[in-house]
């Protein structure tokens, strides 16, 4: 079919199925199968770790479409994110039920704090479709009604950036307030079932692993169908001449918009992963910083190039967990030479590198 | 306490006479209610040893002795020699067996109201004036005759109107219904804070003719207090906008004139809190403690220059006209200098002292006290912002930056040296930073994340401000301090602060260019 | 693209007119009444009043600072006049449309700087400006008919691009890249054309055979063309329009212009 031949070459399907192998058969059996005292097992350590870089790189996806392809710089990614987990994270609570410290119904940070019933903004929450609609819903309308009128009033650039990031900035100082009905600080933890399922097994965490890897696939797939449409083309020109763009008779705004929207719902579903496998949501996951964080990953891969966003999310998050515990006082150090090696040195990113030095290898063969 | 008594005795000196016997053997063998009459009656008396009886009482120095004849004598013993309470006569030898007298909690404070109340009889202006504001905060109604007495003796027209009031209060809560309708008509004059109470209480009596009188007068002094509330309000509103124009002027010329956007500027301001935390830790123990910002702020200045200077030239010069690019390696080298300072200085926050003359404040009005470590980062930020003013347009470094930032090309044809002139103007706004974080370290905790919460609120004041104008971020950075401020007193201070945020981005939405906007031609094709 | 619009395009009757569709029955495609534009209390644009016929190939001079882009701003939306009236046709007013509404309506501009999407190829650069479904969902699903991909390639004969069809657009010469964007223009296939400083840039052959295209252009579209270069406004012109701080100065033929005293005045007298 021309749509599949569009998306990727031979080679490009090929390696697709077997990423799709590895992360549907080889690890479930590596991790579920084979015993825990083989050579070859894979224990839970990893199966949470690569799950939660695979929940990057879906925000990772979301970042390049809008900021690699659209020239949009959002520090909202990480608040899209977080709403998204916060949404996952009510429904969680409330699976909880009478297990919780204080056996109530209510989540126990309520009768901590004396509530006596659920605020509004739980209604519904022990539904799981209606947490699957808040996932979605909740990023995806503030985006929505953010970018409208921001686009609007033609804020780009830096401008955007930085409003952005006040936006996030406000979002968290409203999350810390125990008021605000989502736990303070502390969040939501101690989470026990999902979907009746307890979350603490090796087979749930597989599933929710294999949905995880189920959901970067398809997000790749989406992002690659959306860049190689002529949407993506007009995204792209918006990126390079917005103006002329507007004078062809495209209305910018609502191309923005979409892919902003678009974007946001994308973190908000990869927030939603996150929160089981990683067992916390707090407000921290809205600091300005996770934010600028998640630009540093697309920047290392390759602005505009998918696959690099998702090398970039999974280089950096590796080399992270990799310091934080062998050299904690020195992950600061490592990344923020990584902030300023890649924009002065590497623009486009490893991809970047990775294609200048296959041209040369195979310019100097012929 | 021992020095206040020494004073006390002092100033009674020469009038030493015996006091009323009964009273002081009832403060020494009564029960409660008893011993608190015997207080009021010894400071009716308002002699020197009935001052010196209380304070012995109140120092735990009483005691008791069975005398010969069966009757308890009080004594009070110092050290190793006694005196009679009631006759000061010294007594020797010491007697045994003696009883400490146990003064409790209630009777404590009731001693020390008394104490301080007999100071009002002090003929030293300044000790009755501290009297007065110590009993303006609230007196016990036992001794309303030692005022009115005081009341009598009183000329000083500095004190008198302050002393009938505290009267009033008391009357107002004892005696005959004339007697507090005339109270509650002299308090409507007053405007402290303690009248607003004692009025409120009244204004719901169970008399009418008092009623009235209370809600007439409540109205009264509520009208006046609202000033000082306001006035307090309007303080703290220039206060924060002060600290929010420091950390926001140093960005106004990196970001306003030179259109680099740098993450880094909070932790240029942690540097020059850091760097008062060193030079202050170097002046410890010295007799010139108090001077040390004369050397602090200099080096705060020098030092976050020096740094901002460095990254410029390191980093930030290969990235002009990629704002977003240099968004990302400034918040690179904001990271770095963060862990930096948690290597040297370790993670925890570090205590700057402030010098002397910055603790206290100044009351100016009733129940307004305005600290002067706000008063000087006011006079501070306003010398700041003169000497900004002066060097970008008195001096040749600020036309060529004037220059540069309109027009580079022309610039650099017409000879000036562009790429100094950016390394120094980074390095100017860099030492305002510093500059911000001197006078910050006064007012707050000093620590690594110290910048990251100025970050935010800093590119604010600038963009709402007007990118490029530096008066409209002197007015954004007031406006927005004033704004939080009274958002503050009605929500609390996290809501508030949402609130400002969200107004912010609203505004930006509405007017992309800021408050004060060139409007023209569109330079971008 | 309605059949109106095809027999619009086709320089036939227009006799029928559709709302929303540009109404030029009096044969004025552009009509400015008194506009005024002031930035700070600078007057860009005082009080001009011009009109445009229907095919017309006008040339607008003027020293710099005069109006001529701010003029080209308020027609295109992007800078809203503080007075004053600009139609398009009899029906259509500019002054309260978006810019992209504006380029709907017919009008297309090209700028000072060739503005053209360095990244994607020529061909991407017509299809992107090509007429049609600009909606978002449309784009989401669009693909390339073989109708199109024939104006596409007819299109790029034109502009002398036939060869340089899949090279990125940022790799084009100068005089490619100014003839790539009317190229863009062109496939908009808008009624009026506005195009600022056409030729700057180019070598002398590419001059000439710019001026050709206008030539053949004039008729089937109304085109305004702002130039300095002397040579090339007499190559093509018939009308002149001078502007000077911000308003109409002379209006007429070349020779007629040149030879007005105030018109001579303004550019020689200072």
């Amino acid at each position: 079919m021309g749509t599949f031949s569009r998306l990727y070459g031979a080679t490009g399907w090929l390696a697709l199925g077997i990423a799709a192998l590895v992360i549907f058969v080889l690890f479930p059996v590596l991790s579920l199968a084979v015993p825990p005292d083989s050579a070859f097992h894979v224990s839970s350590y990893w199966v949470t770790l690569l799950g939660k870089i695979m929940c990057y790189a879906i925000v990772a996806l979301a970042m390049d479409l809008i900021w690699g392809y659209c020239g949009i710089l959002s520090l909202g990614q990480g608040l899209f994110f977080a709403l998204g987990g916060y949404a996952m994270g009510m429904y969680l609570m409330r699976q909880i039920g009478g297990e919780g410290q204080y056996q109530s119904d209510l989540p126990d940070f309520m009768v901590f704090l004396d509530w006596k019933e659920l605020p509004w903004t739980w209604w519904m929450s022990d539904q799981f479709w209606w947490a699957m609609i808040l996932v979605v819903a909740a990023p995806g309308l503030l985006a929505f009604v953010f970018g409208y009128f921001a686009f609007r009033s033609r804020v780009k650039g830096v401008y955007f950036s930085i409003i952005t990031q006040a936006l996030t900035f406000a979002a968290m100082l409203l999350f810390f307030r125990n008021a605000t009905g989502f736990g303070g600080n502390n969040g939501f933890t101690d989470f026990k079932r999902i979907l009746g399922f307890t979350i603490a097994t090796p087979e749930t965490r597989m599933a929710l692993f294999a949905i995880t890897g189920a959901a970067l696939i398809g997000t790749l797939l989406l992002g690659r169908w959306i860049v190689t449409s002529k949407f993506g083309r007009v995204l792209a020109a918006i990126r390079d001449a917005e103006s002329r763009v507007a004078s062809c008779g495209y209305d910018t705004v609502h191309y923005k918009l979409a892919a902003f929207t678009l974007s946001a719902v994308l973190c908000g579903i990869a927030g939603a992963l996150y929160v089981p496998q990683v067992g916390i949501i707090n407000p921290g996951e809205m600091s300005p910083a996770n934010s600028i964080e998640i630009a540093i990953w697309v920047a290392v891969g390759g602005r505009g190039t998918l696959v690099g966003a998702i090398a970039g999310a999974g280089i950096v998050n590796g080399a992270k967990s990799f310091f934080t515990q062998a050299f904690p006082e020195f992950w600061l150090y490592f990344l923020g030479l990584l902030f300023i090696l890649v924009t002065l040195f590497l623009p486009q990113g490893v991809v970047g590198l990775a294609r200048k030095l296959r041209r040369r290898w195979s310019g100097g063969a012929a | 306490m021992k020095k206040l008594l020494l004073a006390l005795l002092l100033t009674f000196a020469g009038t030493a006479a015996a006091i009323d016997k009964a009273a002081v053997e009832k403060l020494a063998t009564g029960d409660a209610d008893q011993r608190s009459a015997a207080i009021s009656a010894l400071v009716a008396e308002a002699d020197p040893r009935a001052v010196e009886v209380l304070g012995a009482l109140a120092e735990g120095e009483m005691q008791t002795v069975a005398g010969k004849d069966g009757a308890q004598r009080v004594l009070i013993v110092k050290g190793e020699e006694a005196v009679d309470a009631v006759t000061g006569e010294k007594i020797t030898p010491l007697p045994e067996e003696r009883e400490d007298l146990i003064a409790n909690n209630r009777l404590r404070g009731q001693v020390e109201g008394a104490l301080a109340a007999l100071k009002l009889l002090s003929p030293d202006r300044a000790a009755r004036l501290k009297a007065v504001k110590q009993l303006a905060a609230g007196a016990d109604e036992a001794l309303l005759p030692l005022v009115q007495k005081a009341l009598a003796r009183e000329t000083d027209a500095g004190i008198k109107p302050a002393l009938e009031l505290i009267a009033a209060s008391l009357e107002m809560k004892s005696g005959s219904k004339e007697a507090r309708i005339a109270a509650i008509q002299r308090l409507a004059t007053s405007s402290s804070p303690n009248s607003r109470t004692l009025l409120a209480a009244a204004a719901s009596d169970p008399d009418a003719d008092i009623k009235y009188e209370a809600q007439k007068a409540l109205r009264e002094v509520q009208g006046r207090l609202a000033w000082g509330e306001r006035a307090g309000l309007l303080f703290a509103g220039v206060s924060l906008g002060s600290i929010l124009l420091l950390a926001a002027l140093g960005l106004a010329i990196t970001y306003g004139l030179m259109g680099v956007i740098n993450m880094a500027h909070g932790e240029l301001i942690m540097i020059g809190a850091y760097t008062t935390y060193a030079v202050q830790v170097a002046f410890r123990g010295s007799a010139w403690f108090d001077w040390y910002l004369l050397l602090a702020v200099p080096s705060s200045f020098a030092v976050s220059a020096a740094v901002g200077m460095a990254l410029e030239r390191s980093v930030v010069r290969w990235l002009y006209g990629r704002p977003l690019e240099t968004l990302l390696a400034t918040w690179g080298i904001s990271l770095i200098l963060i862990q930096s300072v948690r290597t040297l200085y370790g993670a925890q926050n570090v205590q700057v002292e402030n010098p002397a003359f910055m603790s206290g404040g100044i009351e100016a009005f009733a129940g307004v006290v305005l600290p002067w470590s706000r008063i000087s980062i006011i006079a501070f930020a306003a010398l700041v912002l003169l000497g900004m003013w002066l060097l970008l347009t008195r001096t040749r470094l600020g036309l060529y930056v004037r220059g540069v930032t309109q027009n580079r090309e022309m610039a650099a044809c017409v000879g000036v040296p562009t790429g100094r002139v950016d390394a120094w103007a980074f390095g100017l706004g860099s030492g305002l930073a510093g500059l911000a974080g001197c006078a910050l370290s006064q007012i707050g905790n000093v620590g690594p994340d110290l910048g990251q919460g100025y970050i935010v609120d800093s590119f604010m004041v600038v963009v709402f401000g007007g990118v490029g104008q530096l008066a409209g971020t002197v007015y954004a950075a007031l406006v927005l301090g004033f704004a939080n401020k009274l958002l503050e007193s009605w929500s609390g201070a996290v809501i508030a602060k949402i609130v400002v945020l969200v107004f912010i981005i609203i505004f930006i939405q509405r007017r992309p260019q800021g408050m004060f906007a060139l409007r023209g031609r569109s330079v971008e094709a | 693209m309605s059949s109106n619009a095809l027999a619009a395009n086709e320089g036939g009757a227009f006799s029928h007119v559709a709302s929303g569709e540009l109404d030029a029955t009096h044969g004025v495609v552009l009509y400015l009444d008194d506009l005024s534009v002031s930035f700070d209390g600078f007057r860009a644009l005082n009080r001009l009043s011009l009109a445009i016929d229907l095919g017309e190939l006008r040339c607008v001079i003027g020293p710099n600072g005069a109006g001529k882009t701010t003029m080209m701003d308020v027609i295109t939306g992007k800078t809203r006049p503080d007075s004053g009236t600009c139609f398009f046709g009899q029906t259509i007013d500019l002054t309260r449309l978006s810019e992209a509404e504006i380029a709907h309506a017919g009008i297309g501009r090209k700028f000072q700087r060739p503005t053209i999407f360095e990244h994607h190829t020529a061909f991407e650069n017509l299809e992107l400006a090509m007429k049609a479904d600009k909606r978002v969902r449309t784009t989401l699903l669009a693909r390339l008919s073989d109708a199109e991909r024939d104006r596409i390639a007819d299109m790029l004969r034109l502009v002398r691009l036939g060869d340089a069809a899949d090279r990125v657009a940022g790799l084009l010469s100068h005089g490619q890249k100014q003839w790539l964007e009317i190229g863009m223009l062109l496939m908009q296939e808008p009624r009026l054309l506005l195009l600022d400083e056409p030729v700057a840039g180019m070598t002398d052959d590419e001059t000439d055979r710019t001026a050709e295209l206008f030539l053949s252009l004039a008729g089937r579209h109304s085109l305004v063309v702002v130039e300095h270069d002397m040579a090339f406004i007499e190559k093509i012109a018939r009308k002149v329009t001078v502007l000077h701080e911000g308003s109409v100065l002379a209006e007429g033929a070349m020779s007629q212009v040149q030879n007005d005293p105030k018109v001579i005045e303004v550019y020689l007298g200072r």
